[in-house]
């Protein structure tokens, strides 16, 4: 009688290759992830419905927040995306207020993100590690009162100089913490308004759906 | 595992031989892993961009030029008052002589507060203003939103983000308040 043979199967798979698919993927995420820094001024962003995302360039960004050395003043930053327009925008600052930045300095100012210094110490700023110049409350804000209102020049100078380089409109993006009080945020708004920008965005946070 | 060779006296004229490790090793779980980590990093690279709402304002340009007799009915405005601990107070129509069931009114924010109104009437000013003769299409519920001094910009954003819900037609945020309206939002 002829036995019937189970031919037995092997059900451990070959899985090298999909190892090597999955860590090229897992490589290629890594590397194009741009990793999150430090933010000097953290703030609670409220949280909204909407979907829109952020331009990724010709982008200012205004952050407003509680300063966390004085009580119930608010303190402001300022940061503009592309390298050059940071650049051309501190030329046009330093001509403005009669201070001259070095080349090196151009080039360091270049890779700051957002800073809220009064131009005068801004390269003091420049020449501090990035760790050690965003530790939350170190940097007070940028002047914006009536007497000395450096943040309307920042923005009227970043965008001459996206308008040069770019050949484009800046944005603006408000970053406001949720428990700030509406007459801060007000404040540079019709900053931005008084210079005809009349369209931004309130960057927000994302609400769960049942909202 | 860790095995000390004993010299077993190689009496006994066997063959050597030599153990053959298997050369496979099992991937499953380092393909479990690097997927799991797939799927975190590009979750995370679309996510993390910042969600942002548009806002656009009217040009504060010179006000003088501007017409000041734009005539707009009352039936279709409602005036939303932001007050300090997340209070809002509104009112439909003016506030000396509000339309029906449009008298100032406490709401909360949320879909059981405030939303619930607008839906409201966003829809029955519709139907107003389709009925009415001489409308242009789309016209609908105006809103007037009136933040003060104490309420915080998650209001603002709160009131904006219930706009956009409730497809509200029209809105603008305004700023100044009459004698009237200060004392509504102040009291308790």
């Amino acid at each position: 009688m002829a036995k019937i043979k189970m031919s037995k199967k092997s059900t451990s798979i070959d899985m090298t290759a999909m190892c090597d698919v999955s860590f090229l993927l897992l490589t290629f995420f890594i590397l194009t992830a741009t990793a999150k820094q430090q933010e000097p001024l953290p703030v609670d962003t409220p949280s909204s419905t909407v979907k829109t995302k952020l331009p990724e360039t010709d982008l200012a960004t205004i952050t407003i927040g509680k300063d966390v050395n004085a009580k119930d003043s608010i303190s402001i930053f300022f940061g503009v995306t592309g390298r050059d327009v940071r650049k051309r925008t501190l030329e046009l600052m330093a001509q403005k207020y009669k201070l001259s930045f070095s080349e090196k300095e151009m080039e360091q100012f270049a890779l700051i993100e957002s800073f809220g210094v009064p131009i005068q110490n801004l390269s003091q700023i420049i020449a501090m590690k990035s760790s050690d110049r965003n530790k939350p409350g170190f940097q007070p804000g940028i002047p914006a009162d009536s007497t000395d209102n450096q943040l309307k020049e920042w923005i009227y100078n970043a965008r001459i100089a996206t308008s040069e380089i770019a050949d484009k409109d800046l944005n603006f993006a408000i970053k406001g913490d949720a428990k700030q009080e509406y007459p801060a945020i007000k404040k540079v708004m019709d900053m931005l308004q008084d210079q005809k920008v009349n369209q931004f965005d309130l960057v927000t946070g994302l609400r769960g759906k049942d909202y | 595992m860790a095995e000390l060779n004993t010299e077993s006296g190689g009496d006994k004229g066997g063959k050597v031989r030599s153990k053959k490790s298997n050369a496979k090793v099992d991937l499953t779980a380092m393909v479990d892993l690097a997927f799991l980590l797939i799927t975190f990093f590009m979750l995370t690279t679309s996510l993390s961009k910042p969600q942002a709402m548009n806002l656009g304002l009217p040009d504060k340009g010179d006000e003088k030029t501007d017409e000041k007799d734009i005539k707009v009915d009352q039936k279709r405005t409602m005036t939303i008052l932001l007050g300090d601990d997340n209070k809002i107070k509104w009112f439909h129509g003016l506030l000396e002589a509000p339309e029906p069931n449009g008298k100032p009114t406490d709401a909360t924010y949320g879909k059981n507060g405030i939303r619930k109104e607008l839906v409201k009437r966003v829809k029955s000013v519709a139907e107003y203003c389709a009925a009415k003769p001489g409308s242009k299409p789309g016209d609908g519920l105006i809103v007037i939103i009136k933040p003060s001094k104490k309420s915080t910009y998650r209001n603002i954003v709160d009131i904006l983000d219930e706009m956009a819900i409730t497809d509200v037609p029209t809105y603008a945020i305004v700023n100044d308040f009459t004698p009237e309206e200060k004392k509504l939002i102040e009291e308790k």
